[in-house]
């Protein structure tokens, strides 16, 4: 447990000090959001029914460029190397790995998404909705993104090799989340939708750091 | 505080058995049916030409690789295992530090990823491999021989019995190579194992050497 916190603290720590590679998906978040009611309508009534989608791809699209750096530096520097001859546990240091890319990335998308979502004439029902299928599902998102991460890790500009792993596998997540928020948008029983992004999360939990060790181990071979 | 109890127990290995190894790396066979042994207490350098296997020998023997047979065991324990891997500390060529964070920094996570309970050591380390007053100062800014320092820093606070060092004296200066070299000899006169390779004259007494 001390390691898990230990990496947890020296990824934050880089991260923090160099924080261009964080804010970088954030701002692409925001600019692409913003974009639509420039280029589709800016009518109350054309938004509100589009929101959720919009805002829902844009934030898979920042989780996607976000997971480039996910294991990339500590793989050009050498220090996966030390993670993997370490003794400690290699899903668990990636666990590690995944919940600060989760905070740097799942919660700054969580907390801006009302804001996204006012703008975009969503009501205040389906705000709440929407930051809870984000909850539900951000974390699976950077759980499912590892694998891909350390399946690309090495190789040199694996941007739309990562998108082409990886989007297949979101495409469940972002399937059911928008749902959700468009049915509560009229008043419709969500639970199911939501019982399928918590089972997502759980399994994702479960297995996503160990299949992520085992591709990381190939890589470096 | 488990782990530090479980790490400070008196440990001890006997010998390192490297058992009929074989290597390939594209078409070409790096080494075949590579048996030795290293004791306890002993020095082994590996020497080969560019190309003939040593880092890969380093990587397999780390547990990085896998070989394409062959069979490595530390007193009965297989390199997959935990008590294997605890006791191995490998230095490759890279410098396994971050820009980003101190050297100070740096080094609390590698001997946290290592077996080394003496973490309050590490300025006492860092002065040894003559980095007093850089503790704070970041790595990025750090030359490619500091940085090799902070790296051994590392490896000299570690209670890993076997140390892998891939080419340890790159980017240091004489004076740096005499305090690796003394450090070495006190580890293997300790009881502990060391397995390196370098391109440059050891003075290190009593070496044995494995020819690729």
């Amino acid at each position: 447990m001390t390691i898990y916190l230990q990496t947890l603290k020296r990824d934050l720590r880089v991260a923090i000090r160099n924080p261009s590679s964080v804010l970088n998906p954030l701002l692409f978040f925001i600019i692409s959001v913003s974009l639509f009611p420039l280029a589709i309508s800016p009518e109350a009534s054309v938004l509100k029914e589009i929101a959720a989608g919009i805002i829902w791809v844009a934030s898979m699209l920042a989780v996607l460029l976000s997971l480039n750096a996910l294991f990339h530096h500590d793989f050009e520097n050498g220090v996966l190397e030390q993670m993997v001859t370490s003794h400690h546990s290699l899903p668990l240091l990636i666990l590690s790995k995944i919940t600060a890319h989760w905070i740097l990335t799942g919660i700054p998308i969580i907390l801006l998404s009302p804001l996204l979502g006012l703008f975009l004439f969503l009501d205040s029902e389906s705000v709440k909705v929407l930051m809870l299928t984000l909850l539900l599902a951000t974390p699976s998102l950077s759980l499912i993104g590892a694998i891909g991460a350390s399946l690309i890790v090495g190789i040199k500009n694996s941007g739309m090799l990562l998108s082409l792993l990886i989007l297949p596998l979101y495409i469940p997540i972002l399937i059911f989340a928008s749902s959700a928020v468009s049915q509560a948008q009229f008043g419709l029983d969500i639970t199911g939708q939501l019982y399928f992004l918590a089972t997502i999360l759980v399994v994702s939990i479960m297995t996503t750091p160990f299949v992520s060790a085992l591709a990381l181990k190939i890589s470096l071979e | 505080m488990v782990q530090i109890l479980v790490d400070s127990q008196p440990n001890t290995v006997s010998s390192l058995n490297v058992n009929n190894l074989n290597c390939q790396r594209g078409y070409n066979q790096l080494f075949s049916e590579l048996s030795f042994k290293v004791n306890a207490g002993d020095i082994l350098r590996i020497t080969g030409t560019n190309g003939s296997g040593k880092t890969s020998l380093l990587k397999i023997l780390a547990g990085l690789n896998a070989p394409e047979e062959g069979e490595i065991t530390l007193d009965k324990h297989s390199v997959k295992s935990d008590e294997y891997q605890s006791e191995v500390f490998y230095l490759g060529h890279l410098s396994a530090l971050s820009a980003e964070l101190t050297s100070i920094e740096n080094l609390e996570f590698l001997t946290g990823l290592n077996k080394s309970i003496d973490q309050h050591l590490l300025v006492k380390a860092l002065t040894q491999v003559g980095l007093k007053g850089y503790e704070d100062e970041y790595c990025a800014k750090l030359s490619a021989g500091q940085k090799r320092r902070v790296i051994l820093a590392g490896l000299f606070v570690s209670n890993a019995k076997i140390w892998l060092l891939d080419e340890p004296f790159t980017a240091l200066d004489p004076h740096g190579v005499k305090i690796v070299e003394d450090r070495i000899s006190k580890h293997c006169a300790q009881g502990g194992l060391c397995l390196f390779t370098t391109h440059q004259d050891s003075a290190l007494p009593d070496q044995k050497v494995l020819a690729l």
